[in-house]
């Protein structure tokens, strides 16, 4: 006898989009539809390794039968589907979406697809005036519901605030933090199981907290910076790559990035190093490798500093 | 196993399987990405039985923790196929198609009743049988096992219980079923597939198989000996006897990682001619005739490691070497041509491609496209249009002979605790052990900073802390029958009555391997590093004890 993992054997269904019509797979997102029809449909919390959580709405399609827009990444579809792209109402409710985020959070290190889905959908954020001053250090994770003045109309609200650095890994820089939940997820369920970190408070004054708002070394977090590995805006990052960009001798353009595997155990895990001036940077892995799913640990993630020790060779 | 020296399963099948048996393994610890895939299995509704004597991170996830006493593992091995036989629950079709030895088997787990197990392994009667039926019943069962199971002086004998376990209830051979040592480093699976252990030759083949030796001799032009080579062990053994006077170490660092190291270091200073190549000056090297400084070469050259999975991946040179250091294969090279042979300047796939030409039945269709485009493949991969192996063995569960080849062998081992013995003098069990953030003698982790990383410290249980009259933080004498280390004392909720525990990654804060037992199997050669006998001594005020090897 020889077993051969086929997984489900899954009917192909037709949906319709845009007057097109496409065949796919049962169980497959409207995204992959649009994903395989090479449509450019924004997301921001949606990654190939994490479960859908429908958080930011910006990746919405109208679907003929219902009355809200449909997050695409996580509706499955339906054989006879009838999805729209190209509406106003798709169109406004994704430029609002980018506009408010923009308006309260530093997108600029969000990367090249965000900024153009900005200029493609016209998102405006200085429309809702200057950016209001940002919050003391810590402030923001200490709010509480109820507590708020009527807004004077002058400045835009923001989530401006200092970057959080307690621990030599990774920093914490929640002015660019969109609430997306990836970090969350990527901490909980869906790959570390570690639970370090939850969302904390209600609307505006939600934020991403460990427990009790304490530093990261006094809550359960054990480096496995998986929670780096999805961050879509930059508010997680090593603390190597925020000190480069302080130091303004961050390059991206002249970084490489080579696929090996981890030194450490025999797990084999499939690492991209990202390199800079010959100084690795950066460790993250493949989303679709079959050992690691794209998360790592400590070691693999964070361990390979012994290689560019070169001034204390031996010393440990 | 069963002829093949790696584990059965691809990851992914623990998260198809109906049972995780883990047995001393902290994978939540030591394994983290394989336990995700664990955690996945457990998600779907597998359950967990977790073996180790300490209340692991790991444990904690599991349905049973069975917290043995170091050292009786065969025992609780034999208690559970001796519950699984009483309760009419052995696998009777696959043992009489694709088995041999079950008689045998039968009388040497005889006397393990659950009562006798339990009163050696100290588990509760109970937890042995319901492990032991859930194990027998699950559809599909992964049994799990690192170096809880292989670092002590009867280590093959360990792992044949286990695989005896799984031949008794035919957890092996299919999707979700299997056998699967976690190995302990990036590329040990690697290292022995390509003949780095003394009795094969690359691709697995037997050194003493006359066909075999003949195939690499002709392509080699060499006359390969015909008997076994030395294992580690055996090599301090014979630098004992002053048989080997010179060394050459690559990549190891045995002058930190031996068991009762001040006796390695004695025998490593005592060489006539001691040769290390790595990529730091390790403690090794401080004994060193020649350096050779070499590149790390996961990052800084070309190659290929296998993983536990089987799974051969490429690694690429993403940096530029430092200083002087060049790839392993280039000083190799350079060093044959120096001794008289001409072995070209070959490329890392070149290296590879002749490993393909010999290695026929397991690597012969890994072409570096292959591993580039797949994403690695797991050996056995006899050809390039071969998919590779996730699943091994699953010819024991053909119907006709033929196909299903030679019969799995039961082993009926016999269960010996550890040797160094707990007494009056040293009652105390120490075992070495693996946290998250650091990696073995600590060369490579000791190079970046971890938050989670704290005073390395001798860890015991509450109870017994206050027996001793010591409080958390104090610095006590930790004595062996070797010799003495001092330690602070930290309260651990991980360890239980009798039962310490000290990692290795630390030796320059504790050098724990001046106390550990170089007792070692004679099979694998592995020490038994988990089993050390101690006593605890408080330090007299004002007074620093002298400590061997300070």
């Amino acid at each position: 006898m020889t077993t051969v993992d086929l997984g489900t054997i899954r009917r192909l269904v037709s949906v319709t989009v845009d007057d097109v019509e496409h065949r796919a797979p049962e169980g497959a997102t409207i995204m992959d539809v649009l994903d395989d029809a090479g449509a450019d449909t924004p997301r921001l919390c949606q990654a190939p390794n994490l479960t859908p959580v429908n958080a930011c709405r910006v990746c919405v399609v109208e679907v003929e039968g219902s009355r809200p827009l449909v997050p695409s990444c996580a509706r499955k579809v339906e054989d006879g589907m009838v999805v729209r792209t190209d509406t106003e109402r798709v169109a406004h409710s994704r430029k609002m979406v980018l506009e408010l985020l923009a308006s309260a959070n530093d997108l600029s290190e969000a990367g090249d697809d965000v900024a153009r889905w900005q200029i493609e959908y016209g998102a405006d954020p200085e429309r809702y005036g200057p950016p209001g001053p940002p919050a003391a250090a810590g402030e923001r994770g200490n709010r509480h519901a109820g507590h708020h003045g009527i807004p004077d109309g002058e400045t835009r609200a923001t989530v401006a605030q200092p970057v959080t650095v307690d621990n030599d890994l990774y920093v914490r820089d929640y002015a660019r933090c969109i609430l997306c939940y990836k970090c969350v997820e990527a901490c909980g369920t869906d790959a570390q199981n570690t639970f370090a970190i939850a969302v904390a408070g209600r609307g505006f004054d939600a934020t991403i907290s460990t427990e009790f708002a304490v530093p990261l070394p006094d809550s359960a977090c054990v480096y496995c910076g998986n929670c780096i590995g999805v961050c879509p805006t930059g508010a997680l990052k090593s603390v190597a790559e925020h000190e480069r960009r302080e130091a303004g001798t961050w390059d991206p353009e002249g970084e490489t990035v080579t696929t090996t595997v981890c030194s450490f155990c025999g797990v084999g895990c499939s690492l991209e190093l990202h390199v800079q001036d010959n100084t690795i940077v950066n460790v993250t892995s493949p989303s679709d490798h079959s050992v690691t799913h794209g998360h790592l640990c400590i070691k693999g993630r964070f361990g390979f500093q012994h290689v560019q020790n070169v001034a204390s060779p031996g010393e440990h | 196993m069963f002829g093949a020296g790696g584990g059965t399963s691809a990851y992914s099948e623990v998260e198809d399987t109906d049972l995780v048996l883990l047995w001393g393994s902290n994978a939540r610890e030591t394994h983290p990405i394989y336990f995700h895939h664990v955690l996945t299995g457990l998600r779907r509704g597998a359950g967990m039985y977790v073996v180790d004597p300490r209340r692991t991170a790991t444990a904690r996830w599991a349905r049973g923790h069975l917290a043995l006493d170091v050292g009786t593992d065969i025992a609780l091995a034999h208690g559970m196929g001796r519950a699984i036989l009483d309760a009419g629950l052995e696998n009777r079709a696959f043992i009489e198609r694709a088995t041999t030895g079950f008689d045998e088997y039968v009388r040497a787990v005889e006397p393990w009743t659950l009562e006798k197990t339990a009163e050696v392994t100290g588990v509760d009667a109970d937890l042995i049988r319901e492990t032991a039926l859930a194990y027998a019943r699950a559809d599909r069962a992964q049994l799990c096992w690192t170096l809880g199971i292989t670092e002590h002086h009867n280590a093959v004998d360990n792992v044949r219980a286990l695989i005896d376990l799984a031949l008794l209830t035919g957890h092996v051979g299919r999707w979700g079923s299997g056998l699967v040592p976690l190995r302990g480093q990036n590329n040990v699976q690697g290292g022995g597939d390509m003949g780095a252990i003394p009795n094969r030759l690359p691709g697995g083949y037997d050194v003493t198989d006359d066909g075999h030796r003949a195939r690499f001799d002709a392509a080699w032009g060499s006359a390969i000996p015909p008997e076994k080579g030395l294992h580690l062990s055996q090599m301090f053994e014979a630098m004992e006897r002053r048989e080997i006077r010179a060394v050459y170490v690559v990549g190891e660092n045995p002058a930190e990682s031996e068991a009762d190291v001040a006796h390695a270091r004695a025998l490593l200073g005592g060489l006539d001619h001691l040769v290390v190549q790595d990529i730091f000056r390790t403690a090794t090297a401080e004994f060193a005739d020649v350096v050779l400084p070499s590149c790390a070469d996961w990052c800084e050259y070309e190659g290929t490691v296998t993983s536990s999975e089987r799974r051969v991946q490429r690694v690429r040179k993403a940096i530029e070497p430092p200083g002087l250091a060049r790839p392993d294969t280039e000083i190799l090279c350079d060093l044959a041509r120096r001794l008289g042979h001409d072995w070209g300047t070959p490329s890392p796939e070149e290296v590879w491609d002749e490993l393909r030409s010999l290695s026929l039945d397991w690597h012969a269709g890994m072409s570096y496209a292959r591993l580039e485009a797949e994403g690695g493949l797991q050996w056995p991969c006899p050809s390039l249009d071969h998919p590779g192996t996730p699943t091994m063995h699953t010819r024991l569960w053909e119907r006709d002979p033929a196909l299903r080849g030679t019969p799995a062998p039961f082993a009926p081992v016999v269960h010996a605790g550890p040797l160094d013995e707990l007494s009056p003098e040293f009652p105390l069990r120490l075992t070495t052990v693996r946290r998250l953030d650091s990696y073995n003698s600590g060369v490579q982790t000791g190079g970046y900073t971890s938050p989670l990383r704290r005073e390395e410290a001798l860890c015991v249980d509450a109870a017994d802390a206050r027996a001793l009259g010591v409080h958390d933080g104090e610095r006590v004498r930790v004595v062996s029958r070797r010799g003495a280390v001092e330690a602070p004392v930290r309260v651990d909720a991980a360890a239980r009555p009798g039962l310490a525990f000290i990692t290795p990654h630390f030796s320059e804060q504790v050098d724990v391997n001046l106390i550990t037992n170089e007792a070692w199997d004679p099979q694998s050669g592995t020490s038994e590093f988990k089993a050390t006998a101690i006593r605890i001594e408080k330090l007299a005020v004002g007074a620093r004890v002298p400590v061997a090897g300070a």
